[in-house]
Parts: C-alpha cells; sequence; structure tokens
C-alpha cells in the first residue's frame, strides 16, 4: 500500500480519553405518505477528543442521517447528541425550530459540505466572515480572523475571488476556513472530499490531519472512500442500514477477528503455490508489531516462509496490518510455529482452517 | 403636442415608479414568506401559506380595470380621493404585489437548500437565512423579476386613464382614438417601446451582471457589459444559472 505521509507528520496525536461527541440510542424515523424508512436504529457513537473519527458506509446507510444529527441539522426520532459535554437534543426542545441554545451551540460546530455550499453572491472572505457575522463580531475583528484562516489554508490571495472563480480544491478550503471562523471544537464533515479528484482529496485530507494536530480539533468525518479512513482517522465506524456494526480504533479493528474494516483497511490477498503449504494472515497491532517476528519464525524452526502479501503502515510509531505469509507442510505440520507467533501476541487467522472474513474491500 | 406627450410621459412614469417601489417592498417578504411558510419550509405554516397564496391568486385572476373600480373605496382611505395619479397608485400597486410575489418565490425557492443548511448550521437563524441566503443569492433573478414587474405596471397603466390619472395610454386613447390622430397614437406606440426597451435592457444588464459573479469568472464584468453593445453579441449573452 501506498506510504501515508499523514502518519509521519511530525506533530503527534492528539488524542485524549475525554468524550467530546456521544450519541446514544439515536434513532431516525423518516415518514412519507404513510411509508416510514428507518435511517439511524440505534446508533451508539463515541469521539474523543482530539481524535479524526471517520464513518465509512455505502450510499443509504444512515451516514449523512448520521452527521446531520450531531449538529441537529436533523432531528432525531429518539436519542441524546451530545457534543462537548452539552446535550443538544436537550437544547432543541420539540419545536421544529431551533432556539437560541441550541444555535449557540452550534456556532461551535464547525461543518463542511461535499458540495462546499459557498455563498455565491460574497466573496471568499465575506464567506468566511458569515459565521463571525452571525456571531455579531466586529468588523474589523471579521476581516483579521478571516485573513487568518485564509492564511492556515492556504488560500490569502484569494480573499477578494468569488466562489465561481475557484477551483473545487480551493471552494473546499474556503468552506474549510468557514467551518473554523466560530472556534469550534468540533469539525463535522459531510462527505467533504467525494466531489473531487484523488490529488485534491489527499491535500484536502491533508489539511485537515495539519488542522487536527495543530488546534486539537475533534474531526468526525463521514466518507464512502475507505482512503480517506485510511489516510487520516484515528478511530472508525462501519455503518450498515442504520446501524454501526464495527468501531474502534485502528488497532482495537485490526485486532477484531473477521472485521471487515480491517481487512478493508488492511486488505491482503495471494494464494497458496502448492499442495502442502499452510497459509496464515498475520495481523500486527500494539507491542509485537515492534519485533522482527517472521525472521525469528524463520531461524527458531528452520523453515522457509515467503510473503504473499502485506498491507502494513505505522501509525503512532507501532506498525500495524496485515502480512499473509506462507509456510511448508500442512496446517497439522505447522501447530507449533503457528503457536509461537500467537505467543508474540500476534492475531493469527489461518486459511481454510478457520471461518476468514474477507472483506468486499480488497480492491 | 409636445407638452401634452412629455406630461403624459412624466405621469405615466410617476404611476409606474411608485407602484414599483410599494409592490417591490411589499411583494417581496410576502413571496419569501410564501417559501418559508411552504412545507418543508423553514417556518412551515400550512394555514398562513393557504391563506396568503389564495389572496394573491384572487387578486391576480382580477382584470385590472375591475380591481380599480373594486378598490375606490380603499383608495379614498390611503389617498384621500379616487381621482388623479395618486388614486391610480394604489391599484397599481395593489395588482403589482401579488404578481412581484409570485415571482420572488419561484427565485427564492431555486436558492440551493445546502447554502441554508450551512448558514443553520453556523447557528443562524431564519432571519438570517432570509437576510444573508434567500435574498442576496437570489438578486440577479429577482432584478429580473423586478423589470417584468416594471413592464406590466406600464401595461396597467394605461388603464388608469379611466380615473383621471393621465399617462401615455390615457393619450393614446383621447387624442389617437377618439380623436383619430393617428400620428400621435403611433408616437406614442413608439415612445413606450423605447421605455419599455431601456427598462428591459437596464433590467437584465443588472442581472446579467450579477449572474456572472455569480457565474463562471473570468473576464472583468465591466468589459462583458460592454460586450452586450457590441454587435454579433456577447458570449453567453443569455443569463445562465450555475450549479
Amino acid at each position: 500500500m501506498h506510504p501515508c505521509p499523514a502518519h509521519t507528520h511530525a506533530l503527534h496525536s492528539t488524542v485524549t480519553e475525554t468524550p467530546v461527541i456521544t450519541t446514544t440510542g439515536l434513532t431516525k424515523v423518516y415518514r412519507s405518505r404513510g411509508r416510514e424508512v428507518i435511517a439511524l436504529d440505534g446508533v451508539d457513537l463515541h469521539v474523543r477528543e482530539g481524535e479524526v473519527y471517520g464513518v465509512i458506509g455505502q450510499s443509504g446507510a444512515g451516514k449523512s442521517s448520521l452527521i446531520r444529527c450531531v449538529n441537529l441539522l436533523e432531528r432525531p426520532t429518539s436519542g441524546t447528541v451530545t457534543v462537548a459535554g452539552q446535550d443538544l437534543t436537550a437544547l432543541a426542545g420539540r419545536g421544529p425550530r431551533a432556539g437560541k441554545e441550541l444555535r449557540q451551540a452550534r456556532s461551535g460546530i464547525g461543518m463542511v459540505f461535499q458540495h462546499f455550499n459557498l455563498l455565491s453572491s460574497r466573496t471568499v472572505q465575506d464567506n468566511i466572515e458569515l459565521p463571525l457575522e452571525i456571531l455579531g463580531v466586529s468588523g474589523r475583528e471579521r476581516s483579521r480572523k478571516a485573513l487568518e484562516l485564509l492564511d492556515l489554508v492556504g488560500l490569502s490571495d484569494k480573499a477578494k475571488a468569488y466562489p465561481a472563480q475557484l477551483s473545487g480544491g480551493q471552494k473546499q478550503r474556503v468552506g474549510i476556513a468557514r467551518a473554523l471562523a466560530g472556534d469550534p471544537k468540533v469539525l463535522l464533515s459531510d462527505e467533504a472530499t467525494s466531489a473531487l479528484d484523488p490529488e485534491t482529496t489527499r491535500s484536502i485530507l491533508q489539511l485537515l490531519r495539519d488542522l487536527n494536530r495543530q488546534l486539537g480539533l475533534t474531526v468526525l468525518l463521514i466518507t464512502h472512500e475507505m482512503d480517506v479512513v485510511k489516510s487520516i482517522c484515528d478511530s472508525a465506524a462501519l455503518m450498515e442500514k442504520g446501524r454501526i456494526v464495527e468501531s474502534g480504533t485502528v488497532s482495537e479493528l485490526l485486532a477484531t477477528p473477521g472485521s471487515e474494516l480491517a481487512s478493508a483497511l488492511f486488505p491482503v490477498s495471494g494464494d497458496a503455490s502448492g499442495e502442502d503449504r499452510t497459509v496464515i494472515d498475520v495481523t500486527f497491532h500494539g507491542e509485537a508489531a515492534t519485533q522482527p517476528v517472521v525472521s525469528q519464525l524463520a531461524r527458531t524452526y528452520n523453515i522457509d516462509i515467503s510473503i504473499l502479501g502485506a498491507a502494513m503502515d505505522t501509525v503512532g510509531g507501532k506498525q500495524v496490518g496485515r502480512m499473509r505469509i506462507e509456510l511448508p507442510g500442512r496446517y497439522e505440520d505447522n501447530v507449533v510455529p503457528i503457536g509461537f507467533l500467537r505467543e508474540q501476541g500476534l492475531q493469527i487467522d489461518v486459511l481454510g482452517q478457520e471461518p476468514v472474513l474477507v472483506g468486499e474491500g480488497a480492491k | 403636442m409636445q407638452p401634452l406627450l412629455s406630461q403624459a410621459c412624466w405621469d405615466t412614469l410617476y404611476m409606474v415608479g411608485w407602484s414599483t417601489l410599494i409592490a417591490v417592498l411589499a411583494g417581496l417578504p410576502l413571496g419569501v414568506l410564501l417559501v418559508l411558510t411552504d412545507r418543508g419550509g423553514l417556518v412551515q405554516n400550512t394555514v398562513v401559506n393557504k391563506v396568503i397564496g389564495q389572496v394573491v391568486n384572487i387578486v391576480r385572476s382580477m382584470p385590472f380595470i375591475i380591481l380599480m373600480v373594486a378598490l375606490m373605496s380603499f383608495t379614498r382611505w390611503i389617498v384621500g380621493t379616487t381621482i388623479g395619479r395618486e388614486a391610480a397608485i394604489v391599484p397599481l400597486a395593489v395588482g403589482a404585489i401579488p404578481f412581484f410575489a409570485r415571482l420572488v418565490e419561484t427565485s427564492v425557492r431555486e436558492v440551493d437548500g445546502g447554502l441554508v443548511e450551512a448558514v443553520q448550521s453556523m447557528g443562524g437563524n431564519t432571519w438570517t437565512v432570509v437576510r444573508k441566503v434567500l435574498v442576496p443569492e437570489s438578486l440577479p433573478s429577482l432584478i429580473s423579476a423586478t423589470t417584468t414587474t416594471v413592464v406590466a405596471i406600464i401595461g396597467y397603466s394605461a388603464m388608469a386613464g379611466t380615473v383621471g390619472a393621465g399617462g401615455l395610454g390615457d393619450l393614446a386613447i383621447r387624442y389617437g382614438y377618439q380623436r383619430f390622430e393617428s400620428e400621435l397614437m403611433w408616437l406614442i406606440v413608439a415612445v413606450l417601446a423605447v421605455v419599455i426597451a431601456v427598462i428591459q435592457f437596464a433590467g437584465d444588464s443588472g442581472a446579467r451582471v450579477l449572474h456572472r459573479r455569480a457565474g463562471k469568472g473570468g473576464e472583468p464584468l465591466r468589459f462583458r457589459v460592454l460586450a452586450g453593445f457590441l454587435p454579433g453579441g456577447p458570449v453567453g449573452a443569455t443569463p445562465t444559472k450555475t450549479r
């Protein structure tokens, strides 16, 4: 797999154990013409302070409803949403309109959109000043802040341009700058890179990662692209049919046997080269990953090991990932070496022996 | 003939100017309200929406000359008389308000819902959405709507002669039709055609400038407007909506 510059960034992870976004039993049911569509079905989400949390799923899985429920653009049918210690669902009240308190809470949550949603009638600078106008910040302070943010997203020269004169990537940078204007603790990203080409996507993700590291900003993003999760997320959740089916930090996911997310994040492939061969998947997560286990295995048992495929990454200075290796002889002949690997704290899945789920994400 | 014509011209512009101003001031909030109170709108209110919608439809379905007569007592209450230019402004404005309101409704409805959401996510309330998004984003289209309204009011104002308000239409009927002075009538037709062409051109240019800004950038705006005068037509002369 391609190396990820984000992970080798000089600044270190800002993740703490304090929960910033918590949803409990979040349910959203859409009713139209007597039909009911369940978009969210009891979603419990826990996003810790300072982390980049990715929710991935196919369209229609409920990701969009989820992120829009977090700042209550969408009213959940039941369940609670807490952001930065504030129970937003309690602030929302019963009426369909957002009260003063909810609006105040929203101004502390930045949001970026797939289609940027910039006002075409305003210049770039005026777009960034918009949330500050809503907050009632004075004119001079607004323009100071807007120019500072433009500098942060690398668009200082575009202050007087109109959105129509910008490229997609530049528009999204403006969208990000605008979302940061109110000094939010939390940034919600609704498919922010889905309308962009791969190159631009990378640069926008890099920007989000940098902001996360520099400002300690918590980012909750939804996406349908595994690459997004792979390149910037500390934690991820997989959504299917309105439910979160898997969630956790990247290493926790790897440690989960049969995790679809893990196999999609770290796809390995390769078949046995002959009859008398044993193919095993070694999953590295945590401490064992720092030891050269493969060569230890080869030396200790004097066996020839072929590596069929591997997907490794460095997260927080530790190696995480998967490796598919082939040992000579049948499974019965390799019980001892496999036991050795397990003793090292590695997770071993033997192909053809145990139920091994290989996700469809190996594309 | 000359003083007659210039007086009539002035009367027409006077009536049309005031009633346009009133129609825009009243029709804009009404049109916005029609969108906001509609189903799925920001302040959904079926009763208000239906009531406004019905009133708008009733006034719009009334022929202007009937409206003018029907509103006589209202006109007297407002301006103290039912005769003259001022008296004509009242029915003209009342007739144009629902006309403009419907055009506003259509324009505002075209604003991308994502922009509304963006402002809501920043903590903006409904008033902020109206002021910062709905109106400014639909401005090019609102300018076109105003142009259409002005032209319609000029048409209505021809009937204002029946209440002694003068104006070009009145002149054409009294001198051109009743006194068989065809030259004067054709002259008035020419004047009206020029007036409407100028208004249409001004409105179109205004809308086009704003459209350009909201659309694709590139050439400086001033140059593009100038290009509209040149033979062969400007590049992409028809206002196009991006997105």
